[in-house]
């Protein structure tokens, strides 16, 4: 029998068990027990974020890029709730998340103590679970519980709360066997018969489009590599979601782009043109179908997801198959190659998306005389690409420009806020990628208005000297804001100015960075060379064109064949219907 | 700008979950999240052991929505099965009622009346009160207590609908 230990022994026991080697948090009353648990165990790297929102989104970006899931520990009360931003982005984008939250203990809970918040009230509709453990006798299985829920089925971020008393209360703990979940028993392999049926569908198809979302990076690398092979065997074209770039090389000729409000020419005509479109992993985000009921009128829709209730949400599906996507892939590529079919001639089809291709949707013009944001993210790319490079965003105009110009050819390294929206998320994101990848390249491509929103962590990057490169497109407007300004309220700028801008290249300097500014194209290239021969943390002030627009653009409720391709085809109004869109 | 609405038509759900702290708020927190409405909302513990409760959950949607409601509890860790009675088949829906009336002289007796056509039964009285008990469908107690209204009719403490299906099979 082992001897009883106390709360915060039996946390740090249970992580080690899980295999966590770092943690993001910040310290406080309700969580000190675990904090010198953890220094006295010495086994768990702990990095010392200076926000809460940090260490979630930290996770998220270690999450994203290694697989593993994300640990965050956090106090009570500010702590907790400082942290449901970054909760909600992993439900949202289905990031694998562990949080730890300390607790008021259990005598105090409900009398407005110090520090205290309903922790568990707040989170439990922003994480695919939660827990208050009241008995240190249950924490460690339920640790083990929270990250079997966290990584397994659709992954999302799962709060444990801990009352200070349970910390330093004892119990034993013995790491319990494989778990069997008494109600939670994700479906991971698709129906066989389904699977027969989506590859008659194949077969027959004349004008196919995969459309591939991040469920297909979440299954892991193995559902890239089989996703290649199924398109290499069908000859299908395929298009990714904002999450889902990566899982299919940008490189290829298969490849149309990112699809939606602003996904390619190519990528929404086809969507439109289909007569089969086999969705992997993705869920028909609003960004995705544009205008419902003219979403790809014609074609029959299979749906492969691990998640039922992503089937039907928003648009009618013919053909639903519940499963990991990975497991999906696997059986499809198998049964496909069994049967011995024939690489389908589609040469219509794509003669049909050449001509959408030549429309070429990402051209924009230049001058000569300002950096475009498109070619700064092209000469981004060129310099960056033989590196691959993890490249972590804000959110904004720079984070549609980078999905669109920066190609990616492997999954695990785009990193972005896609269903949130949460600007802020880059710099975090990169600290925590770079803790996983110490050796990789990493860069937050970023906005002038984004990167305010968490910038103090700069130190927390100082402190671990982690060499994260923060490039910074810099047009001095919340430029996605002024853009549907443009679009919807005849360029009524209200409030999108970036006013009182701090001198980037000075803070950087302030936090120990190296600062870097470029101001013309004739600097483009070099700016990036310094930035990348410098061994540590770059912040570069790229000044880019102020008035730039993100184009293509599919406006709100409006149909994939409805694209505005160039800023002259604005007409600044919009009616009631479209405006209240979001 | 007119906001729209789906046409909806009123489904019984049986939810099995397990027995712990928060449950109900979760079911009625995802309810409110994603803008489904609840008509009615009752849960009792079912096993010997008290590990699962039942939850019957009366709610109006379109057929479209409800396949969401359902998809989106199954969802939920907790939850171990989720029915739609009324697509599922026959079912009976009972619902129990309390009701007070005060009053006196020939409302007294007309109450009293009343009450045995409706089957109710009396639980408590006094000599100028009258407590009720009325088990039924919905709209049975719906009409009972409209009636009792012209009585003295003073409280009303209903139970909320439990649904059970028809036949030999459990679900």
């Amino acid at each position: 029998m082992t001897s009883e230990k106390s709360g915060a022994d039996i946390l740090i026991d249970a992580l080690c068990d899980l295999g966590v080697e770092v943690v993001f948090g910040y310290p406080g009353g309700a969580v000190l027990p675990i904090y010198d648990a953890m220094f006295r165990s010495g086994r768990i790297r702990h990095v010392l974020v200076r926000h809460e929102q940090a260490a979630t989104h930290a996770a998220e970006g270690y999450a994203r890029s290694t697989g593993k899931p994300g640990v965050v520990l956090v106090t009570s009360g500010p702590g907790a709730t400082n942290a449901v931003t970054g909760i909600t982005d992993a439900l949202m984008d289905s990031i694998p998340m562990v949080v730890l939250t300390g607790q008021v203990p259990t005598q105090l809970i409900g009398t407005d103590a110090f520090q205290e918040a309903d922790t568990v009230g707040i989170t439990r509709h922003c994480s695919k679970h939660n827990y208050l453990v009241k008995d240190p006798a249950r924490l460690g299985d339920v640790i083990h519980e929270a990250f079997h829920i966290a990584t397994s089925g659709r992954p999302g971020p799962v709060v444990v709360d801990i009352p200070k008393n349970v910390q330093i209360a004892t119990a034993r703990y013995t790491k319990p066997g494989p778990i069997k979940h008494k109600t939670y028993r994700p479906q991971v392999k698709a129906d066989p018969h389904a699977i027969e049926q989506v590859v008659d569908m194949l077969a027959a198809a004349e004008r196919p489009v995969f459309y591939v979302g991040g469920g297909v990076i979440n299954s892991g690398p193995a559902a890239s590599q089989l996703l290649r092979e199924l398109a290499r065997i069908t000859g299908a074209p395929v298009t990714a979601t904002l999450m889902g770039l990566g899982a299919f090389p940008s490189s290829s000729d298969q490849f149309l782009g990112m699809l939606g409000m602003h996904g390619t020419y190519e990528a929404n005509w086809a969507m439109n043109q289909a007569d089969l479109i086999i969705a992997f992993g993705a869920r028909f985000d609003d960004r995705v179908t544009g205008r419902l009921d003219a979403f790809s009128p014609n074609s029959r829709k299979v749906h492969i997801d691990i998640d039922r209730s992503s089937i039907n949400k928003t648009v009618r599906i013919d053909l639903p198959v519940v499963a990991d996507v990975g497991h999906a892939l696997e059986d499809m590529v198998r049964v496909w190659k069994a049967r011995q079919h024939p690489r389908p001639d589609l040469a219509d089809w794509w003669r049909r998306i050449a001509g959408w291709r030549a429309a070429d949707s990402l051209g924009f013009p230049e001058n000569g005389t300002e950096i475009m944001p498109q070619r700064a993210i092209r000469s981004l790319h060129a310099a960056t690409a033989h590196l691959s490079p993890i490249i972590t965003t804000e959110v904004g105009q720079h984070q549609m420009w980078a999905a669109q110009y920066f190609g990616f050819e492997a999954p695990n390294k785009w990193l972005t806020s896609g269903g949130l929206g949460t600007m802020g998320y880059g710099l975090p994101a990169a600290i925590g990628a770079q803790m996983g990848n110490p050796r990789a390249l990493v860069i937050d491509i970023a906005g002038e208005a984004s990167i305010q929103m968490n910038i103090q962590e700069l130190a927390t990057a100082s402190q671990y000297r982690l060499p994260i490169k923060v490039f910074i497109l810099n047009n001095e407007y919340m430029g996605m804001v002024r853009q549907w300004q443009e679009l919807t309220y005849e360029s009524r700028y209200a409030e999108s100015y970036s006013d009182s801008l701090p001198d980037f290249v000075k803070l950087a300097e302030a936090y120990g960075w190296k600062g870097i500014r470029i101001e013309g194209p004739d600097q483009l290239e070099q700016g990036i060379a310094d930035m990348l021969a410098h061994d540590g943390p770059v912040m570069v002030d790229c000044m880019v064109a102020k008035l730039a627009n993100c184009f293509p653009m599919i406006p709100s409720g409006a149909a994939h064949t409805d694209m505005i391709l160039q800023a002259n085809e604005v007409s600044g109004t919009m009616d009631d219907e479209a405006k209240a869109l979001v | 700008m007119q906001i729209k609405e789906e046409a909806a038509a009123s489904h019984t759900l049986a939810v099995m979950v397990d027995n712990e702290p928060g449950i109900l708020a979760r079911i009625a927190g995802l309810f409110t999240a994603r803008g489904y409405n609840i008509q009615s909302l009752t849960v009792s513990e079912i096993t010997a052991d008290k590990a699962v409760s039942r939850v019957t959950i009366v709610t109006s949607a379109s057929e479209h929505v409800m396949e969401q409601i359902i998809a989106q509890l199954e969802r939920l860790v907790p939850v171990h099965k989720v029915v739609d009675l009324t697509v599922h088949g026959d079912h009976v829906e009972r619902e129990l009622a309390m009701v007070k009336v005060r009053g006196s002289g020939d409302h007294r007796i007309e109450a009293l009346r009343l009450a045995e056509v409706y089957r109710a039964r009396v639980v408590d009285a006094t000599t100028t009160s009258f407590v009720f008990e009325v088990t039924g469908g919905s709209a049975k107690i719906d009409k009972f207590i409209e009636l009792m209204g012209e009585v003295g009719l003073i409280e009303v403490a209903r139970t909320g609908i439990v649904a059970i299906a028809r036949g030999n099979a459990a679900i």
